[in-house]
């Protein structure tokens, strides 16, 4: 066990530095688009004057290393700053932004996770057979498509056709919560279709790789039935590849989520990272962006620490 | 003509549906959108009170704010319709009438500007509407550190000043006859004030029919009818939501199953899909929104007027309006003011595309071919780079070679209009021509982006801008519109309608032509039949 915490205090510190490492990567990506903040929200409507107004107010007439480190200091005091556009504190923009994302991605989960891993454990299960090659047709069409294309497959029939769910996720804080959950099923059922396949494959590659070792022909001998063998003997030395592949899908369903979010017209994190991007509104991206990179780390040290506990040899590495 | 008022007659009475009215007056030759205007105009005999009015908006981000000297698009222009007004309005006929003003008077030289204000109209906070909230709603704009994009248009302004609580004074640095109009600009809302300033420009506190209930940049605003609202007539709906939906498909997909009762921004090539349904209907208006190529004719070889000439003889108009239009607009005379206008000269020849005049002034300007590059965006309008590999075709049957260079949509009214030579530009068109011809064809103007510099024409423009008689202004107005066409720097293939799409619940009087959404005013002007 101390040795696990070691690892994840480790871990920790290292994500730390990339996440300083990633916040002055987007901080110079941002800056070598063309045009500023000043000029972006302005638009066409932009005057030298107007302009320049707004650079003073900002700061924006500063070098940019001034500009970062000034940000740099913020956030060790807890401060994110403010967003240049509305004024308003970049954690109470994000806020409601972030837990419409996560929740968008729960609901995905708990009905992609638990039909991938089941479909993938029936599909090592009757290998080869009719069952076995129908899901493995269904899945890999699914994911071949782009999100884009099943959402809209998905609002012709089950929105436009038949009226069972509403076409945009119009969701808001004063929803009760099966109305909400109501309200993100086409959104969520888009991202399932999109992420099964990589989990079930996955899933069912691993069982079967376990099935030609030595210890499942010893219990095959032994006359055990062959569910059994799989769920008892296979699954639990499969899980390790398993969860690291659930892990990495789950961190999709958090950042990758942005084309699904505009046409559901979603508001989650990836939308507004989009619209601040294209403002050059830099506080908001910068904390986006960290929320994101920071989603990645702690899901990646998840994956490890629960592989490491499902299977204590990788502890001990050669 | 009569059989049509039969059949509004019908319409009215609820004895012929309104696409029956609209193919029959068609069929008597009335055009698709005086047809619509006109079904619309007999449906409108008695607005009804209640309901929630959703709204889906192709535009609107996470950066709005409430405050209207920052608004750039429709999102906030239609919200701040619904929760602000304004000093004057621009009704649904074009004409304009008083609002928070009640009325205005002018001295002769028209530098001398006194409205009188509306009296006991009180703001969502309960303070009563005097000349101090209006002077402080108009410096707001004003001054140095004004980040406002009306600074430009208010800042003929020398001096405003109260005249007792109901009497506001505006004395202009130059005679301004269309003053009156740039004060029912969106960005000039009307705010309460304390001490000479305003409370807080982003409160959203305004005299408008709605107050703000919830407003989430980026996602929805919601509204709620002010039960002090001092019109009488307008305000029909209890509540209104409006959405931000930029994706067109995700916008047309929930108005067809009824998650909004109206959207902006129809996409023309599947507008004729949308008109079949049974639930929606498609309205359009023309009015002012147009999309040009503007030239800059400080750089070579825009500063010879034959090789601008050559440019616009060489694209065929009609094409580009049926192409990229698909018919929902007009073609313009490369000028910019549009047929709703007042004063729009009809008896101008309309320019027509001809290759062999194209020749004649290439010619003229001691040049046998010439190739020059058109810098184009679908961020400049949508169709922008299909219309300029259009452009290109025609332009080739006239010896000149352009070459179409699709510049990043990101960035490109900072970085390719205003700066690159030749480049597609949209204009969502001014209300008054002096506005509009001030706006980006007066010498100097930041947003001249053709850089074109004509003594006359300056001239014309400000003696215009002070002749308080009509004829004369129609005199003059009409001579600008002929000297921006023959050696202007804009080539103005065409006038594009706003075309919305309403479900059949939605009623309303006669669209307004002047902005999108019934003038911006959608909120306040619709109800639910």
């Amino acid at each position: 066990m101390a040795k696990i915490l070691k690892m994840v205090a480790q871990r920790l510190a290292l994500g730390l530095l990339t996440l300083f490492a990633v916040s002055l990567i987007i901080f110079l990506g941002v800056e070598l688009l063309p045009g500023d903040f000043a000029q972006e929200i302005l638009g066409q409507s932009a005057t030298p004057e107007t302009v320049a107004a707004f650079r003073r107010e900002l700061g924006l007439d500063l070098p940019w290393y001034t500009r970062y480190f000034d940000w740099l200091g913020g956030i060790f005091h807890g401060d994110f700053g403010k967003s240049f556009a509305s004024d308003r504190e970049v954690s109470e923009l994000i806020g409601g932004r972030l837990l419409n994302t996560l929740f968008l991605a729960a609901v995905a989960a708990v009905i992609s996770v638990p039909i991938a891993v089941a479909l993938g454990v029936l599909a090592a299960l009757y290998r080869n057979t009719l069952f076995d090659r129908t899901i493995n047709v269904f899945t890999l069409t699914s994911i071949s498509f782009p999100d884009f294309f099943v959402a809209y497959i998905l609002i012709l029939f089950l929105s436009v056709s038949w009226n069972i769910f509403p076409s945009i996720s119009n969701v808001s804080s004063d929803l009760g919560f099966w109305e909400h959950v109501y309200r993100v099923i086409l959104p969520a059922l888009t991202l399932t279709l999109v992420i099964i396949a990589h989990m079930m494959r996955m899933t069912r590659a691993s069982i079967i790789n376990l099935l030609a070792s030595p210890y499942i022909e010893m219990a095959m001998l032994k006359g055990i039935s062959r569910s059994r063998i799989v769920t008892h003997h296979a699954l639990p030395n499969a899980l390790a590849p398993i969860i690291n592949v659930i892990v990495i899908n789950l961190a999709f369903l958090v950042v990758g989520v942005v084309v699904v979010e505009v046409v559901f017209v979603y508001p989650g994190l990836g939308q507004l990272l989009v619209d601040s991007v294209a403002k050059r509104d830099m506080p908001v991206v910068q904390a986006s962006c960290l929320i994101f990179a920071a989603t990645y780390i702690l899901l990646n040290l998840t994956a490890d620490v629960l592989s490491k506990l499902t299977n204590p040899r990788l502890l001990h590495p050669k | 003509m009569r059989e049509i008022e039969r059949y509004r007659g019908l319409l009215a009475a609820g004895r012929m549906t309104r696409r029956d009215f609209v193919q029959r007056a068609m069929a008597l030759g009335a055009t698709t959108a005086l047809a619509t205007s006109m079904a619309g105009g007999a449906l409108a005999a008695t607005p009804k009170k209640g309901g929630t009015l959703r709204l889906g908006i192709g535009h609107g981000s996470t950066s709005d704010t409430l405050d209207m000297a920052a608004t750039t698009d429709l999102y906030m222009q239609v919200v701040g319709n619904a929760g602000y007004n304004y000093l004057t309005e621009v009704s649904n006929a074009g004409k304009l009438t008083p609002e928070l003003a009640e009325s205005w008077d002018v001295s002769p030289d028209a530098k001398v500007w006194t409205f009188k204000l509306r009296k006991g109209v009180e703001f969502h906070n309960g303070k009563t509407m005097d000349s101090g909230d209006v002077i402080a709603s108009i410096n707001h704009h004003l001054g140095e550190d004004s980040k406002s994009a009306a600074k430009a248009i208010l800042d003929p302004i020398a001096e405003v000043k109260a005249d007792g609580k109901d009497t506001v004074v505006f004395t202009m640095k130059t005679g301004n006859a269309d003053f009156p109009f740039i004060l029912s600009d969106y960005h000039v809302a009307i705010m309460p004030a304390k001490d000479g300033k305003l409370i807080d420009p982003r409160s959203g506190i305004g005299t408008g029919g709605y107050t703000i209930e919830n407003f989430e940049p980026g996602v929805r605003t919601t509204l709620k009818r002010n039960p002090n609202y001092w019109k009488a007539d307008r305000a029909h709906v209890d509540s209104a939501e409006v959405l931000v939906i930029q994706d067109t498909t995700a916008r047309t997909n929930a108005l067809t199953t009824g998650e909004i009762d109206a959207m902006d921004k129809v996409d023309l090539k599947t507008a004729h899909l949308l008109g079949r349904s049974k639930k929606v209907r498609l309205e359009e208006v023309s009015g002012t929104q147009h999309f040009t190529f503007a030239m800059r004719t400080d750089t070579a070889p825009f500063t010879d007027n034959h090789v601008r000439l050559a440019l616009k003889y060489a694209i065929d108009r009609e094409a580009l309006v049926k192409t990229i239009l698909l018919g929902h607009g007009v073609i313009g005379n490369d000028h910019p003011i549009g047929r709703s206008n007042q004063y729009h000269a009809d008896d101008l020849p309309q320019r027509a595309y001809d290759p062999d005049k194209a020749k004649f002034h290439l010619k003229e300007a001691g040049l046998s071919t010439l190739k020059v590059d058109l810098s184009a965006a679908d961020a400049a309008f949508a169709g922008a780079v299909d219309a300029a590999v259009l452009y290109k075709e025609h332009a080739a049957k006239a010896g000149i070679n352009i070459n179409v260079v699709r510049e990043p949509n990101d960035g490109y009214w900072s970085n390719v209009w205003l700066k690159k030579p030749f480049c597609a530009v949209y204009w969502g068109g001014r209300p008054t021509e002096d506005w509009m011809f001030s706006t980006a064809y007066a010498d100097g103007v930041p947003w001249n982006d053709t850089y074109w510099k004509h003594d006359r024409f300056n001239k014309i423009l400000v003696e215009a801008r002070g002749e308080l008689d009509g004829s004369k202004r129609r005199g003059m107005y009409h001579e600008m519109q002929k000297i921006v066409s023959d050696e202007g720097g804009v080539v103005v293939p065409m006038f594009a309608n706003y075309v919305m799409g309403l479900s059949n619940k939605v009623a309303h009087d006669k669209l307004g032509a002047n902005w999108a959404m019934d003038g911006f005013r959608a909120i306040e002007r619709w109800w639910f039949a």
